[in-house]
């Protein structure tokens, strides 16, 4: 392909696109909607799966311990926990730590604190708190923990509360809460993208449905598909690049606004910072996802119409 | 040069828009083919430049048989016959000037060439001062002269004119069969279709006459007879 080539075609798309003001602005429009959509997914799935993350990390095992187990052979288990594959990460609460948080939860409970103060001794145990990779893995790890205590370390292990119902039962709902909202979410996101992205692709189409009769008579005068073809895909392109800029000027604001409310929010995310941090790779997305969108519907466009 | 063999379009409720049609047309001559409208002379005319296919026969330029030709070489066929339409068919979006550079670029023609032979060209049709207007700031004269400008322009083996003065007025229709003749002069094979009697026996050329289909008359020096 040559530069003289190239030339027209650039420059028989940019005066389309200058003289066609009405189909042009209208097509930004519709196409900055489209990407405002894609964009605005983007940050509420970031914000669901923080908030999701959060829920699934306040999710645990505990293992406690008999009074009179060593440090050694709790550290021991911790180790062995530690090798297992589901195993995220295991917190040790000595016998003395396990104490400061009794007194600091309870340290509003006069009557508590001077019970504990009669019985003079430290009458709790260590604890092992257990996180796993995924919510789903801690009976697993329930089971490991089963067969310790069958072959001998049972001997330390006072208690495991996922054999607690009430325990075993609020982390089966929190899983199937977790699991149906990030399902729901992505059929969400999916529907809105795809309703979004047909709407812009059918209003690129009506704009170069305009030029049927031009293209018509290029191919009469001898032009050949694409040198008819390739002036559209630049103004689809334009579009894109166009809708991709004022999209992406519409999110700073919007998101500085929504910004302190969402780190409020318990994910925690702050949509203001995650989109300064994260500019560029919106900036692909917004931009790129407008210029393959104006390019595809124009080529798609344009073919129909070439049969001749 | 051109040569329709035994063609006939036939449509889906069994109505024919060509029948039966044979002709030849030799290189520089200007051919005019008459009819009522519904009788066939722009289906003829979409024949020649590939534009609908026939029900049976084949339509020769230059011997190649034109519905043979593939879709991407379709336009070097269309580069050799320039083409003139009733509603004159510019790009409404383009100057007169851009109309006519369109159909080179479309050649593949050098810049310094389309600067210096669009201006000429709109000389030629006496529309050397209108250069940067749009369609829209141009009379229907004006228009069609921009038209023929383009179809010209690439100097094509055959000029084909479907109805060129259907919506002109009496002065305007004069002077465009004027350029068209002037044109043939100069070399170039036309063909012209109309219904404008006048225009017909003003020109004393060959018109092949058409109805309903068929070809009835095919005069050397004809007139318009219907």
């Amino acid at each position: 392909m040559n530069r003289v080539l190239i030339k027209r075609v650039l420059r028989a798309g940019a005066l389309n696109f200058s003289r066609n003001v009405f189909v042009s602005v209208a097509s930004i429009l519709v196409m900055t909607v489209t990407l405002f959509v894609v964009g605005t997914t983007v940050f509420a799935g970031v914000i669901l799966g923080s908030a999701l993350e959060e829920l699934r990390d306040k999710a645990d095992v505990n293992v406690y311990f008999v009074q009179s187990a060593t440090e050694d052979r709790i550290l021991e288990m911790k180790a062995s926990l530690e090798a297992l594959p589901e195993v995220a990460s295991v917190e040790y609460l000595s016998r003395d730590d396990a104490l400061a948080q009794f007194r600091e939860r309870h340290k509003n409970d006069q009557l508590t604190l001077s019970a504990l103060e009669e019985l003079g001794d430290n009458p709790l145990g260590a604890v092992l708190n257990v996180k796993a990779k995924d919510i789903s893995q801690y009976e697993a790890i329930a089971t490991f923990l089963q067969n310790q205590q069958s072959e001998g370390a049972g001997s330390i292990i006072d208690k495991v509360n996922f054999f607690d119902e009430q325990h075993r039962a609020a982390l089966e709902r929190l899983q199937s809460i977790t699991d149906s909202a990030s399902r729901l979410g992505f059929i969400i996101i999916v529907l809105l993208i795809v309703t979004t992205v047909a709407i812009s692709f059918n209003t690129l189409r009506l704009a170069i449905y305009t030029s049927r009769d031009e293209i018509h008579v290029m191919r009469l005068v001898g032009a050949g598909p694409f040198y008819i073809r390739a002036p559209f895909m630049v103004e689809g392109v334009l579009y894109g690049v166009i809708a991709g800029v004022i999209t992406l000027l519409l999110f700073y604001p919007l998101t500085y606004w929504l910004g302190t409310a969402t780190s409020g929010f318990f994910g925690g995310v702050n949509v203001f910072s995650y989109y300064i941090a994260h500019f560029f790779i919106f900036f692909l997305l917004i931009v790129g996802t407008g210029i393959v969108l104006g390019v595809t519907a124009s080529w798609l466009a344009v073919r129909r119409y070439l049969k001749l | 040069m051109i040569y329709f063999d035994r063609v006939s379009k036939l449509y889906a409720d069994n109505s024919a828009a060509l029948e039966d049609v044979s002709f030849s047309v030799e290189p520089g001559e200007f051919v005019s083919i008459v009819g009522h409208s519904g009788a066939g002379k722009t289906t003829l005319v979409k024949m020649l430049l590939a534009e609908e296919r026939p029900t049976s026969g084949a339509v020769f330029f230059e011997s190649i048989n034109v519905h043979e030709i593939p879709a991407r070489k379709m336009g070097d066929l269309r580069r050799k016959i320039g083409t003139v339409f009733q509603d004159f068919r510019l790009l409404p979006n383009k100057t007169a000037y851009e109309n006519i550079a369109f159909a080179m670029e479309a050649a593949g023609r050098p810049e310094e060439e389309i600067h210096s032979d669009v201006p000429h060209v709109l000389d030629l049709v006496d529309l050397g001062d209108k250069i940067n207007n749009f369609p829209d700031e141009l009379s229907g004269g004006e228009q069609q002269r921009v038209a023929i400008a383009r179809a010209i322009v690439n100097q094509p083996d055959v000029i084909v004119a479907d109805e060129p003065t259907g919506n002109l007025d009496p002065v305007n229709t004069f002077e465009v069969v004027q350029i068209l003749k002037k044109i043939n002069d100069l070399g170039t094979t036309v063909i012209l279709t109309t219904h404008n009697k006048g225009v017909i026996d003003a020109l004393k050329k060959r018109v092949i006459t058409m109805d309903r289909g068929k070809v009835i008359r095919d005069d050397r020096e004809g007139k318009y007879i219907l």
